[in-house]
């Protein structure tokens, strides 16, 4: 067990290698961005992408959820993709969000995919959440005090060595803001360099990767860019 | 042997045959170029007015073109003209070719004969570059012959227009069928090939091919098959073989490289052969070799003979550039990669040097092809091992092509993806009903052997993904209509599948450009400026991914330093100096053939045959045999030694570097199970190396290289191997499940695209047996894994191990063992990547306010 495990504002944080973050102190779980119904959302697009990106987000927090037994758990915004994703989740999967829902105190927080979350599924639903020091939003609130934990960025960061490169969602913090990476199946990430995190960060980035046997701390200067790949618009043979 | 008297024979014959199959004008036309029909255009002819769909099997220069064209021509020619008030003409003949340079080119050749006699006949070409107007009216007022593409004859066939367009089609001709038919190309074309037959029955086929080894399998493709039916071949007309091509291997006297792909070494010999010849291509099989041996050669250059460098990452403009010079005579050498195998006519070059591997007897065979400015003289080659193990694969290489020995991969089964993309495309164009399309599609030789249950799956999969637990009912993209026939939903779903038709899905690929340094302050230059330069070409991104500011690297025949990235470009300057930090190695795409891998081998295990090597090769082939052992051709060696603190475990199957790189993954798992902890392994065409830090060679190797490998071991590997994810993203476009995404739209889709890596974990895990994945395995284990090899060699090797446990390394591995260090160890261990970049293993609470 390598998760790496820091303190912030004063509070010990464990940041679980797959991407969950856990208040030691109050017995918190917390889970950002799951995206609920991602893939079936691109239907309206013509891409019929495999459907099962909800049930295995649910595992995915189930096998956390068993691990740490967290009294309160927080679903931190974006939990479902769109407003519509709670009538495309099937029978099964509604069944294992109520159980959690149910054998926890459960608290949706509202993101910007999900201003109104379904009512039907259990849990509280709140803007935000004040924990002590903390403070748990969906998006950074400009001019917050230290202390914010926020989602929405999806946060990556991409590394090389022994020449081989590495992309990885990761927890991304300057001491003063923590971002959760998202943990829903099929969402992507955003590089932590990206222009778009300027605002957020006011220091130097201390970068958590998450791995598949914990989660590693990288230094900043080991962080690459991304380039958007120049995909070749179409074969010169053709 | 043909005695004279046959000759003469023969010829009145064909004179006589010429005049009852040519009409007048023809064999005028023939007879002021000072030419004589030759007998496979007159066969082809004949059976064409036959009805008969023909194979033309003849080399380079051979009139092969105008062999496939004068069924078209003459029939044309007959035509009754034109009178005012008759309906319009459709398409008569379709061309299609691989590459639009080549349908271009032939255009422009058929358009002098055409002229010449004064035929009524119209040819235009369609390609990618043909511009939207004149596409257009194509579809509604079409010329008699059409030139184009596997890709928009798909493109053609998915328009409602279909019907009328190649109603009258009288023939099609395929050129370079035996480029077409091993790839995904050929089997969207086989299917279209299946339309068209349907909506003009009486079509005649006229492939036109070089020289291969199993020419049944490209007669199978001409015809339409019945399922279930033995498979029905086309006649083969042959033209006249060409002369024994005169094949030498470089015996060096240079020492030559135990390892590495630069054949540097023989830069000096191949400048002296350059000096000799009139015009010398000079094939290499990579990029990065392609740059070396142009750098080098200029550098040995005294005498400034115009030498140029052709590849496909160069920038369009400098590639044409290079094409016109070599047309117009001014070049005495062009050093090229697979660019140039294909198609169009060089002339005058009268010598092929073959730098590094071969990798198979038929590929170098239509190498040397190229040089043979006249079909009937010999061809000249010259080939350069670049390393000891390819001076043995060079010699069997050799020995095949003046035995006209070939070798040809094995029939490849059409690819599922393909045929979503084509159900979708038949969709597209008129509804069609499932039991029709299946017997159409079954046809296609590629898919002889698909089942119904197959099929359906396919449209299942291209109706609404076709996922077994759940369903996307409110969206289909395929609808009923009410006489229970398919068609599409919606116009937009025909939109998008012209936006993606095709089955060549582009690598990420970065452009190279050149920036300026600001000038130097105290001696020391600038920060280079980041705008404008020039364009050079493009390279791959992972290329760029192993680079750091300051690296140097080698690039359309300059060293380049590299100074920094931006979306879609990179820049760097030129530098200084000789040896490029990044040496770029990358191995070709095409492994060693199983028949060279048997031919290396076979000289291998019999010293008789060693003559024919240098002296340097035979010294350590002896060498081998007095320090450790020499295999028997049936046998496989395994040697097992100590070296530096580690232990070493080498084996050659001489399988290919694909193969081997897979033998090295389950290999690595079972050690790893074994506890013996691998720490590493390397692979190359012949040997594999692996090691650990405990003794391997009291493991029980018949077990460890059993066949049940492909079993367990592979499963476990393949739900995380990146080159199954790599296959998986490349079916998943073909198919249609997830789109190609363009440069410009990176930004604002980045965050909303799904990666395919993560949908490849998904269904592995919720549905490993869906359609997709089936694709995806069957590709896999005939490509990037190379499984079919592999298993095949467990096969052979059973019962038939060669051990060896030495005290040192022996002579045979030293080549394996140099490229530890030189090339990325292989292996897919990115969570040890992970923890060695990593600060510390945190093992403590970490205070970061």
């Amino acid at each position: 067990m390598t998760d790496a495990s820091i303190i912030f504002q004063g509070e010990t944080l464990t940041l679980d290698r797959s991407g969950a973050l856990y208040v030691e102190a109050q017995n918190i779980l917390v889970f950002s961005d799951l995206h609920f119904e991602k893939g079936s959302s691109f239907v309206r697009r013509g891409l019929t992408l495999p459907p099962y990106d909800s049930r295995k987000t649910l595992s995915r927090m189930q096998e956390v959820i068993a691990r740490y037994r967290p009294q309160t758990i927080l679903a931190l915004g974006d939990s479902f993709h769109d407003n519509a994703a709670r009538e495309r989740l099937d029978d099964q999967e509604v069944a294992t969000i109520r159980a959690i829902t149910t054998a926890h105190d459960f608290i949706w927080v509202l993101g910007n995919h999900d201003p109104e979350p379904p009512e039907d599924l259990g849990g509280k639903i709140a803007g935000e959440v004040s924990l002590g020091g903390l403070m748990l939003r969906h998006e950074p609130e400009p001019g917050a005090a230290p202390g914010e934990i926020i989602g929405h960025f999806h946060p990556c960061a991409a590394i090389r060595s022994r020449g081989r490169h590495l992309r990885r969602p990761c927890f991304v913090t300057d001491g003063m803001r923590l971002v959760l990476p998202s943990f829903g199946a099929y969402t992507g990430g955003l590089n932590v360099l990206d222009d778009a995190f300027a605002p957020v960060f006011s220091g130097p980035l201390h970068v958590f990767l998450l791995g598949r046997e914990g989660s590693f701390k990288m230094s900043e200067k080991k962080l690459l860019p991304d380039r958007a790949s120049a995909f070749a618009q179409a074969n010169r043979a053709r | 042997m043909t005695s004279p008297v046959d000759a003469l024979d023969r010829r009145s014959a064909d004179s006589a045959l010429s005049t009852v199959l040519l009409p007048p004008v023809f064999q005028d036309w023939f007879k002021a170029q000072g030419w004589r029909p030759r007998a496979h255009q007159l066969e082809l002819l004949e059976r064409a007015g036959n009805g008969l769909s023909s194979l033309l099997i003849a080399p380079t220069g051979g009139g092969k073109t105008l062999a496939g064209f004068l069924p078209t021509l003459t029939d044309l020619a007959s035509r009754p003209p034109r009178k005012p008030g008759m309906a319009k003409t459709r398409i008569h003949t379709l061309y299609i070719s691989p590459l639009k340079a080549l349908a271009v080119d032939i255009a422009r050749n058929l358009e002098r004969p055409v002229s010449e006699m004064g035929l009524p006949i119209s040819i235009e070409t369609r390609t990618g570059d043909t511009p939207p107007s004149r596409r257009q009216r194509q579809r509604h007022n079409p010329p008699d012959i059409l030139l184009t593409t596997p890709e928009q004859l798909a493109l053609l066939l998915s328009h409602k227009s279909a019907r009328d367009m190649f109603r009258d089609l009288k023939f099609v001709v395929l050129d370079e069928l035996h480029a077409l038919i091993d790839s995904k190309r050929g089997e969207l074309l086989s299917l279209g090939l299946a339309r068209l037959t349907r909506l003009a029955p009486g079509l005649c086929r006229i492939g036109l091919s070089a020289t291969v080894a199993h020419p049944e399998e490209l007669r199978a493709f001409l015809l339409p098959q019945k399922s279930g039916a033995p498979l029905r071949l086309a006649t083969l007309v042959r033209g006249a073989a060409g002369a024994v091509p005169e094949v030498n291997v470089l015996s060096s006297e240079e020492h030559i490289p135990w390892s590495g792909h630069s054949a540097r070494h023989a830069a000096p010999e191949i400048l002296n052969t350059i000096k000799g010849a009139r015009i010398a291509l000079i094939f290499v099989n990579t990029r990065s070799q392609a740059e070396l041996i142009f750098q080098e050669l200029w550098r040995l250059n005294e005498e400034g003979l115009p030498i140029a460098l052709h590849h496909g990452s160069l920038s369009v403009e400098q590639r044409r550039k290079v094409e016109s010079a070599m047309t117009r005579g001014e070049l005495r050498a062009v050093v090229c990669t697979s660019t140039l195998d294909l198609g169009i006519d060089w002339g005058e070059v009268d010598l092929v040097v073959n730098v590094g591997a071969p990798k198979g007897a038929s590929r170098l065979l239509q190498r040397i092809g190229r040089a043979n400015h006249r079909w009937d003289e010999p061809s000249r080659a010259l080939l350069i091992p670049s390393n000891r193990f390819e001076v043995l694969e060079c010699e069997a290489a050799r020995e095949a092509a003046v035995n006209n020995v070939l070798d040809g991969n094995p029939p490849r089964k059409g690819g599922l993806d393909v045929l979503a993309q084509h159900v979708l495309g038949m969709a597209c164009a008129e509804p069609f009903d499932v039991a029709e399309l299946f017997e159409e599609v079954a046809s296609a030789k590629p898919y002889h052997d698909l089942t119904m249950e197959t099929f359906e799956r396919v449209i299942g999969f291209v109706t609404n993904g076709g996922y077994a637990l759940k369903t996307y009912e409110r969206f289909r993209r395929l609808a009923k209509t009410p006489d229970g026939k398919f068609r599409v939903a919606h116009p937009s779903v025909a939109q998008k599948y012209r936006l993606n038709v095709g089955t060549i899905v582009a690598a990420p690929l970065i452009k190279v450009r050149v920036v300026k340094q600001r000038p130097q302050k105290d001696g020391r230059p600038g920060k280079p400026l980041f705008r404008g330069g020039r364009y050079l070409g493009e390279v791959e991104e992972y290329f760029i991914d192993q680079m750091a500011p300051g690296d140097t690297f080698i690039f359309a025949g300059h060293l380049l330093r590299f100074e920094g990235l931006s979306e879609t470009e990179c820049y760097v300057t030129y530098a200084k100096g000789e040896e490029p930090k990044i040496p770029a190695f990358m191995g070709g795409k095409f492994p060693l053939s199983t028949y060279l891998s048997a031919r290396v081998r076979a000289i291998l295990a019999d010293e008789t045959t060693w003559g024919a090597l240098p002296p340097q090769i035979t010294e350590w082939l002896s060498l081998q045999k007095w320090k450790s052992v020499l295999p028997k051709s049936d046998q496989m060696l395994i040697e097992t030694f100590p070296r530096g603190g580690r232990f070493y475990l080498v084996c050659y199957p001489f399988e290919g570097r694909l193969a081997h790189q897979s033998l090295g993954m389950l290999l690595t798992r079972r050690f790893e199970r074994l506890g013996l902890h691998p720490l590493g392994f390397v692979a190359n065409e012949y040997a594999l190396s692996i090691w650990g830090l405990r003794d391997l060679s009291g493991i029980d190797m018949g077990q460890l290289f059993d066949e049940d490998m492909m079993g367990d071991d592979l499963e476990a590997w393949l739900a995380e191997s990146t080159l199954m994810k790599r296959t998986f993203r490349d079916c998943a476009v073909i198919a249609g499940l997830i789109e190609q995404r363009f440069p410009g739209q990176e930004k604002t889709s980045r965050q909303m695209t799904i990666s395919s890596d993560l949908l490849y974990d998904v269904l592995h895990e919720h549905e490993p047996d869906h359609i997709l994945m089936q694709a995806t395995w069957n590709d896999a284990s005939a490509g990037l894994l190379d499984l079919g090899r592999l298993g095949d060699l467990l096969k052979r090797i059973k019962g038939h191990l060669l051990l060896k446990k030495l005290d040192q390394i022996s002579p045979l591995a030293v080549p394996v063992m140099l490229e530890i260090g030189r090339v990325p160890i292989f292996g897919e261990a990115n969570e040890e990547i992970l923890k060695d970049a990593a600060e510390d293993l945190i093992a403590e609470a970490m205070r970061l306010d």
